[in-house]
């Protein structure tokens, strides 16, 4: 039976080799083209495209308008609902953000009868960290640009009696620093478990019927299994387009209320 | 004990965290169900608080796989 490797879809491949390149104040760093950054420019031109049909803005909308205008309601909601009257302005960033989420995590989905598949950047902890670090760069940025100082009211939680407050003060700090360790393990979580329960019981169904094919007799039996492995990964395929596009919300939703946090600060939110 | 298996019996034994987190989210999940259902028109304000508490269950949980990672890599 073939070895079974699950992992071996993360794989970096290197598919443009280009020279280190110096950059000061890190040193030399390989940024040589890999399958994750193909995948990554695929997911972007696919975007662009997309709403380049999708925003024509005709007066009775096509099957792609009504779905680009879904997309942008979606998050136009969700921003509104959640920062309030001046979500408007971070509309643009949670938009970039989910369209490019989503958009890498169902790319990833897509495998081309076995002969290639599509690598899923966002089950590289580079991605989402990178993901997470602008988010929560954003947050501070626009927690010391809008509220100076005052931004240090966010670890303190009013009407609290004073002898709790350092300890309050301390568990609140501690939830801000891991707010860009959540960000990035969840999507990295999410989807590389996804992709590897995917590949394990693929494995399952070609390894099963390749056994009970060259064993023939009662190891025809091994069929079943195999047949039912198969319905299984088409039940998870299906759950993994919607986990691919629940992250991607969960992601910018969590933007939302962590910009929210400082954009509101003081405000009895 | 080989140390390589011992590292695969405390990876998957770290992964029993998860089990406090799963058990988080339904509570969260129902309760928020249990209260929008009795009243959907303030269920939309309350939908920042659903995500927060979601976030931080969902965190203990990724605390584990942490542990697990740390466990089999590091």
């Amino acid at each position: 039976m073939a070895a079974i490797d699950p992992l071996h879809q993360f794989a970096i491949e290197k598919v443009v080799e280009l020279p280190p390149v110096n950059v000061p104040g890190l040193g030399l760093l390989d940024l040589s083209i890999t399958n994750s950054v193909v995948a990554m420019l695929i997911a972007a031109v696919a975007i662009c495209l997309f709403f380049a049909v999708a925003a024509k803005g005709a007066v009775v909308p096509g099957r792609l308008q009504t779905a680009g205008e879904s997309i942008y309601g979606l998050v136009d909601g969700l921003t509104s609902s959640m920062i309030g009257h001046e979500g408007k302005k971070y509309f643009p960033f949670v938009f970039t953000l989910f369209v490019f989420i989503m958009f890498m995590n169902l790319f990833g989905l897509l495998n081309f009868l076995g002969l290639a598949h599509m690598f899923t950047p966002t089950s590289q902890v580079a991605v989402t960290a990178a993901l997470a670090i602008i988010t929560i760069g954003l947050v501070i940025v626009v927690g010391f640009v809008k509220n100076g100082v005052g931004f240090f009211k966010l670890f303190v939680p009013s009407g609290v009696p004073i002898a709790i407050l350092p300890f309050l003060v301390l568990i609140e700090f501690i939830s801000f620093l891991v707010r860009p360790v959540t960000l990035t393990l969840r999507l990295f979580g999410n989807m590389l478990g996804g992709h590897v329960v995917l590949a394990i019981f693929g494995s399952f169904v070609a390894a099963l019927g390749a056994f009970a094919l060259t064993t023939g007799g009662a190891a025809y039996a091994a069929l079943i299994p195999s047949v039912l492995s198969f319905v299984m990964v088409v039940a998870l395929t299906a759950l993994e387009l919607i986990v691919g596009f629940l992250q991607a919300f969960v992601f910018a939703a969590l933007a939302c209320v962590y910009l929210n946090d400082v954009v509101n600060l003081g405000h009895g939110h | 004990m080989d140390v390589q298996a011992a590292k695969y019996i405390g990876a998957g034994l770290a992964m029993l965290g998860m089990i406090g987190a799963g058990i988080g989210l339904g509570i969260l999940f129902g309760n928020y169900l249990n209260g929008a259902l009795r009243n959907p028109s303030a269920a939309a304000g309350e939908r920042p608080m659903l995500f927060l508490g979601m976030a931080l269950t969902e965190a203990l949980g990724i605390f584990a796989l942490v542990i697990a990672f740390i466990i089999l890599f590091v």
